[in-house]
């Protein structure tokens, strides 16, 4: 069995065993739904009270938050088994993994594909598709690849987030909930345009953690409109490129850990 | 009341040994509260006409909103919904105390204690930093702190309530995801009330959830002129009463269907 064929059947299993429980995957779907339905209402009353922010309409905001929650939701779905990863740790049940002649982020990763945060997805999806209708903006081969580019390297930048939380359990041995400020407050962010920001708080995000990479760059080439920081068209293109190499350079340091396990034992 | 001592000062020393744990969450909220100033700051850039509510404001409004966030009804117990799923329940039952007051002396400890190690370190850092406003006047200052006490108080009404929906534990797996977010944007967590649009004003303030954070908040700024306390903590107490009421009789209803798993 090669590696895809064994991620699948991991995931299939995961599907499988969460469709027992059908009546609680809809209720949480649908929490999960309203959760985030509930965040956008609060942009709502603000443009409802503003008009505008800093020149950007409510579309084109509503725009970047479709597509930064939809990667937000794909990664979260796909990595938790790395948020699961601080108890294995702690139990040892990590020391399990390793002796098994596979990928320990396969099997680490493998362990669930959360299927209600099908929720946020959908969320993301209609925001989206309702920005998308409202600017009347004109499509072309292009700018539909790289808005798959740029939610795809979102997923992928998000994914890296995680496993780097995730890592850091090696020598804490507890999953440090500061991370999560990187994820979920990455994903509140971004899901403004970067401009109304402060020059730090942008570089930041930009060369830092660069999610603006993911999200406002590709955006604005995607909706056609002129980037007030002035990006060349070019970069705004291959950004999404950055979101896959932080992913590798995230598994990489994953490596590193696995190879400096020391586990807790008992 | 000795059930909540007793509650509240072990919670209080279990979170006191997490101290890297409380650093993080005190980093976290610092964080949340930078980009909501940003994103408020920008709004009001390209707001014409004069708002319901000045940028300064609004600023201190989101610093008191993170100082006292673990203050909102915004999670589950986590021990409680173990002690549910695994069966555990029943010993709560044996308990020689009456149970909703238990729960809600819990609950009201589980909010009061990490308020008390976050708030004032964030306090600080705001006022130093940030350039948070105080209040206006002692009488806005003290009409504040009585405030925040209702806001407590109803707090852990509403925090007992979303507890007992475990005892129906599919629909409140649901219920987990949405009340928080509900609570975030109704008590002005999200965007302080005045700011909502007019037509909504009524409702808003006919909801319990204002009383968490906006009416506090509100007085603290002299927004609200603390001449008119009497009226908003009558407010408080008159929900905080009502869902107590309605948390014990949903309690009494899910004891008589309750089956203790396990053996």
């Amino acid at each position: 069995m090669n590696t895809l064929h064994l991620y699948a059947r991991f995931i299939e299993i995961s599907v499988r065993s969460q469709m027992q429980y059908r009546a609680s995957f809809v209720m949480l779907a649908l929490g999960h739904l309203a959760a985030t339905g509930i965040e956008f209402v609060g942009i709502l009353v603000l443009f409802d009270r503003f008009g505008s922010l800093k020149g950007w309409s409510l579309h084109e905001v509503a725009f970047m938050y479709g597509v930064v929650n939809i990667s937000f939701a794909i990664a979260d779905a796909a990595t938790r088994g790395f948020d699961l990863f601080g108890g294995m740790i702690k139990s040892g049940d990590f020391d399990r993994v390793l002796t098994r002649p596979r990928s320990a982020a396969l099997q680490v990763a493998g362990q669930e594909l959360t299927l209600r945060r099908v929720g946020r997805l959908a969320q993301g999806l209609f925001v989206l598709v309702w920005a998308a209708f409202g600017m009347d903006m004109s499509w072309s081969a292009a700018s539909v690849c790289l808005l798959m580019g740029a939610i795809a390297g979102g997923a992928c930048l998000f994914s890296g987030l995680v496993i780097l939380q995730a890592t850091l359990a090696f020598w804490t041995v507890e999953t440090l909930e500061i991370m999560n400020t990187l994820t979920y407050g990455g994903v509140e962010t971004t899901q403004y345009p970067l401009p109304i920001y402060r020059p730090w708080f942008r570089r930041f995000f930009t060369f830092g953690v660069p999610l603006a990479c993911v999200s406002y760059f590709p955006s604005v080439a995607v909706m056609g409109v002129p980037d007030p920081l002035g990006s060349p068209l070019w970069f705004q293109y291959v950004s999404p490129l950055i979101g896959v190499g932080f992913l590798a350079v995230a598994l990489q340091f994953w490596r590193f850990g696995v190879r400096h396990y020391l586990s807790t034992g008992s | 009341m000795i059930s909540y001592w007793a509650t509240l000062s072990a919670r209080f020393r279990s979170l006191l040994q997490y101290r890297s744990a409380a650093l993080a969450g005190l980093v976290t909220q610092i964080f949340w509260g930078l980009v909501r100033v940003m994103i408020f700051e920008a709004f009001y850039l390209s707001a014409g006409s004069p708002q319901p509510m000045e940028l300064n404001d609004v600023l201190t409004y989101v610093w008191l909103g993170q100082a006292f966030l673990a203050l909102l009804p915004w999670n589950l117990d986590a021990d409680l919904r173990a002690l549910i799923r695994s069966g555990g329940v029943g010993y709560e039952l044996l308990r020689p105390v009456d149970l909703y007051g238990y729960w809600y002396s819990r609950a009201l400890a589980w909010r009061t204690a990490p308020t008390l190690i976050r708030a004032a370190p964030l306090l600080v850092f705001a006022f130093v930093f940030m350039g948070m406003d105080a209040p206006p006047s002692w009488a806005s200052a003290g009409a504040f702190a009585l405030a925040m006490a209702g806001a407590i108080l109803l707090s852990s009404a509403i925090s007992t309530l979303f507890n007992i929906t475990m005892l129906w534990t599919i629909s409140a797996d649901g219920m987990a995801g949405m009340a928080p977010a509900i609570v975030t944007l109704l008590s002005g967590m999200l965007a302080p009330l005045p700011l909502f649009p007019d037509w909504a004003q009524a409702v808003l303030n006919a909801l319990p959830f204002r009383g968490l954070v906006d009416t506090p908040y509100r007085l603290y700024l002299a927004h609200i002129p603390p001449s008119d306390l009497p009226l908003y903590l009558a407010h408080q107490l008159a929900w905080t009463v009502a869902i107590v009421l309605l948390g014990r009789w949903i309690l009494s209803r899910g004891l008589r269907r309750l089956v203790v798993q396990g053996g």
